[in-house]
């Protein structure tokens, strides 16, 4: 068989359906949409199956907790009566050590159900150590694919900790250099071993994520006697975010408002060489945050199940320094030592809740294990040895490649606002590019697609001049 | 010589920078996509031999031998002195200036 570049990625389609079990030909529609909810309802799990695969494999049910000194840490900086109530729904302690369990469970309960014999994952994230982790309870063999060096064989710290986790799991690790070919390994071992593809992005990598809307829903009416007022996920590749906000409205007619956070890599390439190791955070990033809200459909199956869009009610950025500062916060503060890239949301979280009345409830859906490598100390003195310019200031100052601006005082932790109007409209864009005709189903698709209306669709569908069919 | 049946580390180029992707930036475009993978040595061998190994999946892999019992030496860096200023201002911004005295 030939094995180059270009043949790989052109068996791409057949690989893929092979490995996932999921003919995603059955939902496409017309000539661009899909059907979201039917694709979301493959293998037919209710939440409440999904609720007790998690609860028999060391996952879920993790403790929500109040953050009472960084609350009032907040309040010190806010105006009189505002200062929200934070807590953090402590993910960690899923067994792997990050809410990516909930993610892996479902997808390795299904390969073991298809009958596969291992399963396969493309990840530099905690995903790795999550799949491996629930692999292992299942008797099944697993490779964890990750770009992890730039071409001198220099590491990212939290990315060389994250393979020591997965084969701590007892999976095969396969470690590439930068670049997106990655995913041509990817599609070589998945055809070589004929394993499950554990993505990130099929429905059981979003349907695992609902429990821990619901549970955090569940957590704070007990806790509080409220629904909480805001929600702030981590946003990567958007599946966080997607099943979080599909649990909560899962669970409640209340209105919660769904925010992004991530942080802010501008002017860093996440393809290149050079630029891999200037960065403190690998995931939980606008590198990824950004493409995959406007253009889901850029990962590793032929459909995504992480749409963001749909959900998303504010997207934030908060700075690499602003993360760090928030990470030794919590553990001086709260005595919760946790990894930094979880605390993305934590960070946005201090900036919003600052807005927030009192009695208000704010929750930071996700905490992270630490180790050596995967802790800010580690990243932080990587940072300095990249020759990164580490220094207190404002951290709106920062410029992500070349500085890391520690806040000076507390009030300078601001999340900044990205317009989700011109994401929008870019997200539309994007599909405008696909095809010049649509039907009434693909305007219908593009409104849910971006929580808009079908006027918001056909006036910007104007713009490029596309085909409207049995629409008047 | 690294006996057969030690536990080892192998690295290989998989593609070379002709045989990349387009659309590459340039400092990437320039350097061949390179593999790392642990496994079992499949025959006694020296540093650098070009040796096949078996991955914990019974995968059959190949590539110039690179190290042996290949260890965790990651760490926490070194240490940022800016941990204990962040330190003094959350403590001293929440429980007053005088904290520390």
């Amino acid at each position: 068989m030939n094995n180059s570049y270009e043949s790989v990625m052109a068996r791409k389609n057949e690989i893929m359906r092979k490995s996932v079990g999921i003919d995603f030909s059955n939902y496409e529609k017309d000539y661009l949409a899909f059907d979201y909810e039917g694709l979301l309802s493959e293998g037919n799990f209710t939440l409440e199956e999904i609720k007790e695969i998690q609860n028999n494999n060391g996952v879920g049910n993790t403790p929500l907790k109040e953050c009472k000194n960084i609350t009032n840490l907040v309040r010190k900086v806010a105006k009189p009566g505002y200062g929200a109530r934070i807590f953090i729904k402590d993910e960690a302690l899923n067994d792997s050590g990050s809410f990516k369990a909930r993610r892996a469970s479902v997808s390795c309960h299904q390969a073991k159900k298809l009958g596969f014999k291992g399963v396969i994952a493309a990840t530099s994230g905690n995903y790795g150590a999550a799949v491996a982790s629930q692999a292992a309870k299942y008797g099944l063999k697993c490779i964890i694919v990750q770009e992890c060096y730039d071409s001198k064989g220099v590491g990212q710290p939290e990315i060389i900790e994250k393979a020591r986790a997965c084969e701590a799991y007892g999976a095969e690790v396969v470690q590439l250099s930068v670049g997106p070919e990655l995913f041509y390994k990817f599609l070589l071992l998945l055809e070589e071993t004929g394993y499950f593809n554990a993505s990130l992005y099929t429905p059981y990598g979003i349907m695992g994520i609902e429990t821990l809307g619901q549970e955090l829903v569940l957590d704070s009416i007990r806790l509080t006697g409220k629904t909480p007022d805001v929600v702030v996920c981590t946003n990567a590749g958007g599946g966080n975010l997607t099943g979080t906000a599909r649990g909560i409205k899962k669970t409640t007619d209340k209105n919660v408002e769904i925010v992004g956070a991530s942080v802010n890599l501008y002017g860093l390439h996440m393809a290149d060489d050079e630029d891999f190791n200037k960065k403190s955070f690998t995931t939980g990033h606008t590198g990824f945050g950004l493409p995959f809200i406007m253009n889901p459909d850029r990962s590793d199956v032929p459909r995504s199940a992480a749409r963001p869009l749909r959900y998303i009610d504010r997207y934030v950025t908060v700075t690499q320094g602003e993360v760090f500062f928030m990470t030794e916060a919590l553990s001086v503060l709260e005595g919760i030592e946790r990894g930094p890239a979880g605390n993305t949301s934590l960070a946005a979280a201090f900036s919003i809740a600052k807005d927030m009345r009192e009695d208000q409830i704010i929750i930071v859906q996700e905490t992270e294990y630490t180790s050596a490598g995967k802790h800010h100390q580690a990243q932080l003195a990587f940072a300095r040895d990249n020759g990164i310019c580490i220094y207190f200031g404002d951290p709106k100052d920062e410029i992500p490649g070349k500085s890391i601006v520690l806040p000076k005082s507390v009030d300078l932790i601001k999340a900044v606002d990205i317009d989700l109007d011109v994401i929008r409209k870019k997200y539309l864009q994007n599909q405008f590019y696909k095809s010049k005709k649509l039907s009434k189903y693909d305007i219908e698709f593009l409104s849910l697609e971006t929580n808009t209306s079908i006027e918001y669709v056909i006036n910007e569908s104007k713009k490029y001049n596309i085909e409207l069919e049995d629409i008047r | 010589m690294i006996k057969k049946g030690s536990w080892v580390q192998i690295k290989k180029i998989i593609l070379n920078p002709e045989q990349r992707a387009n659309n590459l930036p340039e400092a990437t475009k320039k350097v061949p996509l390179l593999l790392w993978v642990k496994g079992t040595l499949l025959s006694d061998s020296e540093m650098n031999d070009m040796v096949e190994i078996k991955t914990v999946t019974g995968r059959i892999e190949s590539g110039e031998l690179i190290d042996v019992n290949p260890s965790y030496l990651h760490n926490y860096g070194k240490y940022m002195p800016e941990i204990q200023e962040i330190d003094r201002i959350v403590k001293s911004t929440l429980f007053g200036g005088d904290y520390y005295e």
